[in-house]
């Protein structure tokens, strides 16, 4: 059965067919429905993950003093040890939110977006698809995410509270550093985990068959869209590097629960004494297995990202994106690499100096096709007559300061330099710089973007400005002084923000400029909070009072989302979809349009790489 | 609404959607028992000589389950051939025997599972050793009974020599310095043990729910939509076949090396 056929069928589904408040908006297994509950889930995961960090730099900022209007209410809700009555916190809960805050913005907010929201919503769309090819399985992959959230919510209120070894959740301080309560905040962690695993893998597996399976007639590969490709790499690193962390996370949890002891080594001593468990383990075991996931998740983080942003960019410079070809090989490139990298976050374990030989040169390697990438799409501009709307100034912010997480990285991946440059504020500048005012930056826009799309009505551009311009402004002030801590020897994990080290003076002392830039990031952050207001506002009110769209492609956009009616209702397509050429056919000679949609029949061309186009 | 290539073929893969899904899955499957095995070889290359133990477990029950999972898989494919030759009462024969060969399965996994959580370690203020199955209902406060022998050293219980014959062995609660079972907690080996074969034990279940709810409640399908279910037994089938596949590599990798 061809698409087509479906799609004529469908449109009498959309009109006979309630589904009501239940299945229509909770249980419902429409792609479009599923990627509008990931967006709203993980925006909120988002601003909780922004609320962990504020709390953390005001203490970082002014230790020993408590934090303002919430400070009192977290000492009643999670008890006085930990935060006492002043509404001080205590290191035990500065270690919780900074473990929390890296799982909830990696695992709960920032890929959720990318690929529950935007992967859900946007890619089938752009290949002209009814629908994912298992919708059941989308329904249940937001619904496994959702329960995941919520485990690593209620860890909190856990006695204990929620997990406290960072991100990492390294092993053996993972497993020892709770000995009383069992189980605690890291059973939790380790039992969220695996809900989000299962609904990456779901998801994962619904996003490579839709892409494979699902294309509309004639939408070739190379003329896919390059979102649609980047989606498509990032769903395999998420399928085939999530599996070891699930791996590892099970071993952990024998080690949580029953007692075995596969990262815990012989001889351990916790706190004056033995450890009573077998012993034998390997901490470097759990280390390999978890960066074995999350360096392929530092691509998954950013690859997305940069689909969204060469769409945009592609819209707005009305011409065809430069170097389409190469981006596409780039990308596959980069997910093959990024299984071959991982032991670059290990160099100071001691694994020996032949294996992170091997890691630097192929780390060296994977910089490569991110400078392709990055590369077309500044050279995309050269010419062009941009139109500065608000995605688009977003877009074009992601490509300095994604260039400068981007570039900063080198020093790190360098063995040598890494030594110094380890687990200090410099790590935090570097892949903040990458995924904050990167890829978030890359979520703004595609937010912006598809807003009118999903609503029929467009965001307020002025209020996008100011948010963009402020956004801009405070991540540069929060990210650019760490570099300065960084290098300056600052740990990335000081509860006091390194008062400690100032007091001893010499050569392991901090001087007081270094400590004063604490003040300084914080109140940028706490001005990246109040910039996030206007958008907030801009969101939920756009939604009834927006300016409503003329057209169902109100940027003149040549890809398949915008031949839809707007918002597309159930089965997306009135019409079958035939595609006929590339995905960026702005402005090419000849073309009897300044643009033509990939679906529209006039004069027929193999493809538009091979029409290479001038000015 | 429907969703193209849910039943019939795409073109240019040759596919239909769920066959090439659960060949997705399964390469993430592939993933998270590689990890495991992984974890395996990088622990017992580097655990200290003398502390991986050798002969715990019998080779004999390994070895029966083996022979169970490979039929199980044969009589999975017969059933598929002979439902996509319409034979549907054959199928159901058939798919039956799977099931029930899984449940086999099951049994001899359950009773090895319990033979370990019942076997004892006692090491005696002494310096004795003794090592055997607790006899529960002559076990109580003050003395500990069991089936089994007295070892004369560490090493004797890391590879226990063969062919001895058990006796009954009473030990006093008093004399008793340490008491360990043979269960997860006891050392890597025992570790890796039961986390792989318990997510494999949690494959299998998971695979006879499928393949029940497919050959039961599930089988209006065959009148209503005859094609379709055809490809549901062997997208299940898909799976079955992995995870017999995975028993292959975990019954030499615990029972014989």
């Amino acid at each position: 059965m061809q698409p087509d056929t479906h799609a004529e069928s469908h449109t009498h589904d959309a009109h006979h067919e309630d589904p009501g408040f239940w299945r229509g908006y909770i249980f419902s297994t429409d792609h479009k429905v599923v990627g509008i509950q990931y967006a709203i889930t993980a925006l909120l995961f988002l601003f909780f993950g922004l609320c962990l960090m504020l709390m953390m730099r005001w203490q970082l900022a002014h230790p020993g003093h408590g934090i303002p209007l919430v400070g009192k209410l977290l000492s009643q809700l999670l008890g006085e040890d930990m935060a006492n009555k002043e509404g001080v916190i205590s290191p035990d809960l500065y270690n919780a939110f900074g473990a929390m805050h890296g799982t909830i913005m990696v695992f709960l907010a920032i890929v959720p977006l990318l690929t529950g929201a935007f992967g859900n919503y946007v890619m089938p769309l752009q290949i002209g698809a009814p629908d994912m090819a298992f919708p059941r399985l989308n329904m249940m992959s937001y619904q496994f995410y959702f329960f995941g959230g919520v485990i690593m919510f209620t860890s909190f209120f856990v006695p204990g509270g929620a997990a406290k070894s960072g991100w990492t959740s390294y092993s053996p301080l993972a497993t020892v550093n709770d000995l009383v309560h069992r189980p605690n905040g890291q059973t939790f962690w380790l039992l969220g985990m695996v809900f989000l695993i299962t609904s990456s893998l779901l998801g994962s597996v619904n996003i490579i068959s839709t892409i494979i399976q699902l294309r509309a007639k004639g939408l070739t590969w190379m003329r896919l869209p390059f979102f649609v490709w980047a989606q498509l790499v990032t769903a395999f690193l998420l399928l085939l590097a999530f599996p070891p962390l699930e791996a590892a996370g099970c071993l952990q949890l024998m080690d949580n629960a029953f007692g075995t002891s596969f990262f815990l080594p012989t001889g351990l001593v916790v706190s004056g004494r033995a450890l009573h468990v077998a012993g034998g383990g390997s901490p470097l075991l759990w280390q390999h297995l978890f960066w074995f996931l999350a360096h392929p998740e530092v691509y998954v983080l950013i690859l997305p990202a940069m689909g969204i942003v060469a769409e945009v960019i592609a819209n707005n410079t009305r011409k065809p994106l430069w170097g389409y070809k190469s981006k596409v090989y780039a990308s596959l490139t980069l997910g093959f690499l990024s299984f071959v990298v991982w032991a670059h976050h290990m160099y100071l374990t001691g694994m020996g100096i032949r294996i992170a030989t091997f890691f630097q040169t192929t780390t060296m390697m994977i910089s490569i096709p991110s400078v392709i990438i990055l590369t077309a799409l500044l050279i995309s501009l050269w010419g062009a007559s941009i139109r500065f709307n608000t995605p688009m100034l977003f877009a074009i912010g992601f490509l300095p300061m994604f260039g400068i997480g981007g570039l900063t990285g080198l020093p790190l991946g360098f063995n040598a330099s890494d030594l110094q440059l380890h687990d200090s504020y410099y790590v935090i500048g570097h892949f903040h710089y990458v995924v904050a005012p990167g890829t978030i930056f890359g979520i703004f826009a595609g937010i912006y973007y598809w807003y009118p799309k999903a609503t029929g009505r467009m965001m307020n551009e002025y209020w996008g400005k100011v948010h963009f311009a402020l956004s801009m402004i405070f991540m540069n002030f929060i990210f650019m002084p760490m570099f300065l801590q960084g290098l300056a020897g600052m740990s990335r994990r000081m509860y006091d923000g390194g008062l400690t080290y100032a007091a001893q003076g010499g050569v392991a002392g901090l001087s007081p400029f270094i400590i004063e830039l604490n003040k300084v990031i914080s109140y940028a952050a706490f001005g990246l909070a109040l910039a996030q207001i206007p958008f907030i506002i801009n969101f939920f009110w756009s939604i009834s009072h927006g300016k409503k769209v003329t057209s169902d492609n109100p940027w003149d956009s040549t890809t398949l989302e915008w031949q839809t009616p707007t918002p597309p209702g159930h089965g997306n397509f009135d019409k079958p979809i035939e595609v006929f050429r590339g995905p960026y056919e702005y402005g090419v000679p000849g073309n009897a349009r300044e643009f033509l949609p990939q679906n529209d029949p006039d004069k027929p061309q193999p493809s538009i790489h091979e029409h290479p186009v001038h000015g | 609404m429907n969703i193209p290539y849910t039943v019939e073929r795409r073109e240019d893969t040759g596919l239909y959607n769920a066959k090439l899904g659960v060949w997705l899955f399964l390469a993430s499957e592939v993933m998270l028992f590689g990890a495991l095995f992984s974890s395996y070889i990088l622990l017992r290359v580097g655990a200290d000589a003398g502390t991986w133990p050798r002969h715990w477990l019998d080779y004999k029950l390994g070895a029966i389950n083996t022979i169970i999972l490979i039929i199980s898989s044969v009589t999975n494919v017969i059933a598929w051939a002979n439902l996509k030759m319409g034979y549907f009462g054959k199928y159901r024969f058939y798919q039956a025997l799977t099931m029930v060969l899984a449940i086999a399965f099951l049994a001899i996994k359950s009773t090895e599972y319990y033979g370990k959580f019942h076997h004892y370690t006692i090491a005696l203020k002494d310096g004795r050793i003794a090592d055997g199955h607790i006899q529960k209902d002559e076990t109580t406060a003050d003395k500990v009974v069991i089936e089994g022998w007295w070892r004369t050293n560490e090493a004797e219980v890391m590879d226990p020599p063969a062919n001895v014959e058990e006796k009954k062995i009473e030990i006093e609660s008093k004399e008793i310095a340490d008491m360990q079972n043979y269960g997860p907690a006891r050392n890597n080996f025992a570790g890796l043990y039961f986390t792989m074969t318990g997510l494999h034990v949690l494959h299998i279940i998971g695979g006879v729910l499928v393949i029940f709810a497919i050959w039961g409640p599930l089988n209006g399908m065959w009148k209503t939509d005859p094609e379709r279910y055809v490809n549901r037994v062997e997208v299940a089938g898909l799976f079955w076949s992995f995870v017999d596949l995975v028993w292959l590599f975990i019954f030499p990798t615990f029972y014989l090396l």
